[in-house]
């Protein structure tokens, strides 16, 4: 990481524990905020943030290591997620995935070469009514078709 | 995604109500008759553990401490559940409302709403909501002119992890921990977020005390059978014409809900989401009541062209994922499930095995420490009951003896 990198992410984790408090409860915030700008949580802003809150930073990866919305590598600058729970597989997920997959030539899980775009599933996200679903980022998507989808996906700047 | 009211109809929760109206009418009334209220009204839990509502404000109520939490449990994240999405946005008045009812009730000036990260997408327009209740006092200091009722509610999102809907859980996640679910006792309502009391809520639960404190539970309990009173959201999906959230009597028969959504062809209901049991047409006929089917509300249809043992399947990867591995039986077991079911899919199994998993799943529900384990043997069982021809046959395997 260049040193301009690093400060600019000091300054970014001060403002937050400024925000939300330096207790272990503004842990998962702190967390929230950092995942959503940078896509990732480095080792060095986990060491940062264990430093502010008076944790070790084995802690910080292990909340992290918990939960699916955070990871603690680096991924595309854009999350698209397909729900794979049980609505949208019946209402065909599987076909959506394929032509993902395809227009964007990577498979589930993956990232592509540019780092544009990482390809997940995820699970139910309370949109059964509207199957098939999938989220861009923090926006969801409902009654998919393949076409919808790739159009979607093509979109993204 | 939606925005704005869709034209619902309902006799409780999609019932008229004015923005403020149950803050003003309680806080004309004793704490005791609040309490007496939603205790006559029968009200409970909506979140899936039915437990009565009345009975966990007094516990908070009764809890002798500096400082207590009320938490609107917002983690709705049990597949084919949807209702409390609905709430949210088109009816939040409803829910918030029911907080400061119960901040006044059980003496909390804290309420906070865990909201599953995968509902981010509503945090700015709930947060605006909030905004105008604080300018309208309905939030903040001495609520309404009410000396020394000081109430207000934050969001707090959840980051991806389907076992923070438990309560327990949820609290250790608020406290920036890993959502592993406590022992109990202590309960939350002595020992909750932060060691203090905490009453835990459902969104809906929260919604429905709204409309018991301005109308009155005599008003309510009209509503619904005779063990089970009032009414209940339905998410209901799958296969059918009119997917969406539906406010019905307890009481109502499976088929009636087929008729309403126009499901035609249903072969198969799982009420209760994943966790919940899975009906054959033979089952269509019972109720959807505490007495009979109790269920958090999520009801999945499956018409006849579905493989039951791929529906089982689904639901198996889900637990196996959102096991949070702190107890053996769930860890191993939801795994153990799912390897039957590939066994069964590849015709690699023999009944002796299959009869293993069924004790296997009958130990799960007993010796989990908390709510996933014990339910996720669910479908198992119910499915292999209910879709033996189907499942054994298609596998190839002998007559099931
Ligand atoms: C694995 C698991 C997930 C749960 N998820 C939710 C949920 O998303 N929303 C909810 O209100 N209750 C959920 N519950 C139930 C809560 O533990 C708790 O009973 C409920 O929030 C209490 O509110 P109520 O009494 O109003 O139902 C879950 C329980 C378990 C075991
Ligand atoms: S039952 Fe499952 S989810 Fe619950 S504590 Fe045990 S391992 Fe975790
Ligand atoms: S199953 Fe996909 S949103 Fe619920």
């Amino acid at each position: 990481m260049f040193v301009e990198e690093k400060t600019g992410l000091i300054e970014e984790i001060d403002k937050l524990v400024a925000k939300y408090g330096n207790t272990r409860s503004s842990l998962l915030p702190i967390l929230h905020e950092i995942q959503k700008k940078y896509r990732y949580i480095s080792d060095f802003a986990q060491q940062e943030i264990a430093k502010r809150l008076k944790i070790h930073p084995v802690e910080v990866y292990s909340v992290i290591s918990f939960y699916s919305f955070l990871n603690s590598e680096p991924k595309g600058r854009n999350l698209v997620r397909i729900c794979k729970s049980i609505v949208c597989d019946m209402k065909g997920k599987d076909a959506i995935v394929k032509a993902l997959e395809r227009e964007l030539g990577i498979k589930i899980g993956e990232t592509t070469p540019d780092k544009k775009i990482t390809l997940e599933y995820l699970n139910c996200m309370g949109l059964c009514d509207h199957a098939p679903a999938m989220a861009i980022n923090d926006r969801v998507y409902t009654d998919l078709t393949p076409e919808k989808a790739v159009e979607l996906v093509n979109n993204i700047k | 995604m939606e925005s704005g009211k869709t034209k619902r109809s309902g006799t409780v929760i999609f019932s008229a109500y004015e923005r403020g109206a149950a803050i003003k009418k309680a806080l004309s009334l004793s704490r005791n008759d609040i309490l007496f209220e939603l205790k006559n009204s029968g009200l409970k839990g909506r979140g899936g553990a039915g437990f009565p509502t009345a009975t966990k404000w007094m516990l908070t109520a009764a809890a002798v401490s500096d400082k207590k939490y009320l938490i609107c449990n917002a983690d709705e994240g049990e597949p084919g559940t949807f209702k409390d999405r609905v709430l949210l946005i088109e009816y939040p008045e409803l829910v918030f409302d029911a907080m400061v009812v119960g901040g006044y009730t059980i003496g909390a000036d804290e309420g906070i709403v865990y909201l599953r990260g995968e509902y981010e997408y509503l945090i700015d327009s709930l947060n605006d909501y909030l905004e105008e209740m604080r300018k309208d006092n309905l939030l903040g200091e001495n609520i309404l002119g009410k000396n020394g009722f000081n109430f207000d509610i934050k969001i707090f999102l959840g980051e991806g992890a389907y076992v923070c809907g438990e309560e327990t859980a949820l609290i250790e996640s608020l406290e920036g921990q890993r959502g592993e679910a406590r022992n109990r006792p202590p309960y939350p309502v002595n020992t909750g977020y932060l060691g203090k009391p905490t009453c835990v809520n459902n969104v809906e639960t929260l919604a429905t005390i709204s409309h018991i404190i301005v109308k009155g539970s005599e008003w309510y309990k009209q509503f619904g059978s005779d063990k089970s009173k009032g009414t209940k959201l339905f998410s209901i999906s799958g296969d059918c014409e009119r997917p969406g959230v539906y406010e019905l009597e307890w009481g109502t028969k499976i088929s009636e809900v087929l008729e309403l959504v126009g499901a035609k062809d249903a072969k198969a209901v799982q009420v209760g989401g994943a966790s919940g049991i899975c009906l054959n047409s033979s089952q269509f006929d019972r109720t959807l009541a505490y007495e009979d089917i109790p269920t958090g509300g999520s009801i999945i249809i499956f018409n006849k062209s579905r493989n039951m043992l791929k529906v089982l399947k689904n639901f198996m990867e889900f637990f196996v994922e959102e096991s949070c591995g702190q107890c053996t039986p769930c860890r191993i077991g939801n795994v153990k499930l799912l390897e039957g079911i590939k066994m069964i899919e590849e015709n690699k199994f023999t009944f002796k095995q299959i009869n293993k998993l069924k004790e296997l799943a009958e130990t799960m529900k007993i010796a989990s420490k908390c709510g996933l384990g014990q339910s996720s043997p669910n479908p198992f069982l119910s499915i292999l009951e209910n879709f033996k021809d189907e499942i054994f046959n298609h596998s190839g395997g002998g007559s099931y003896a």
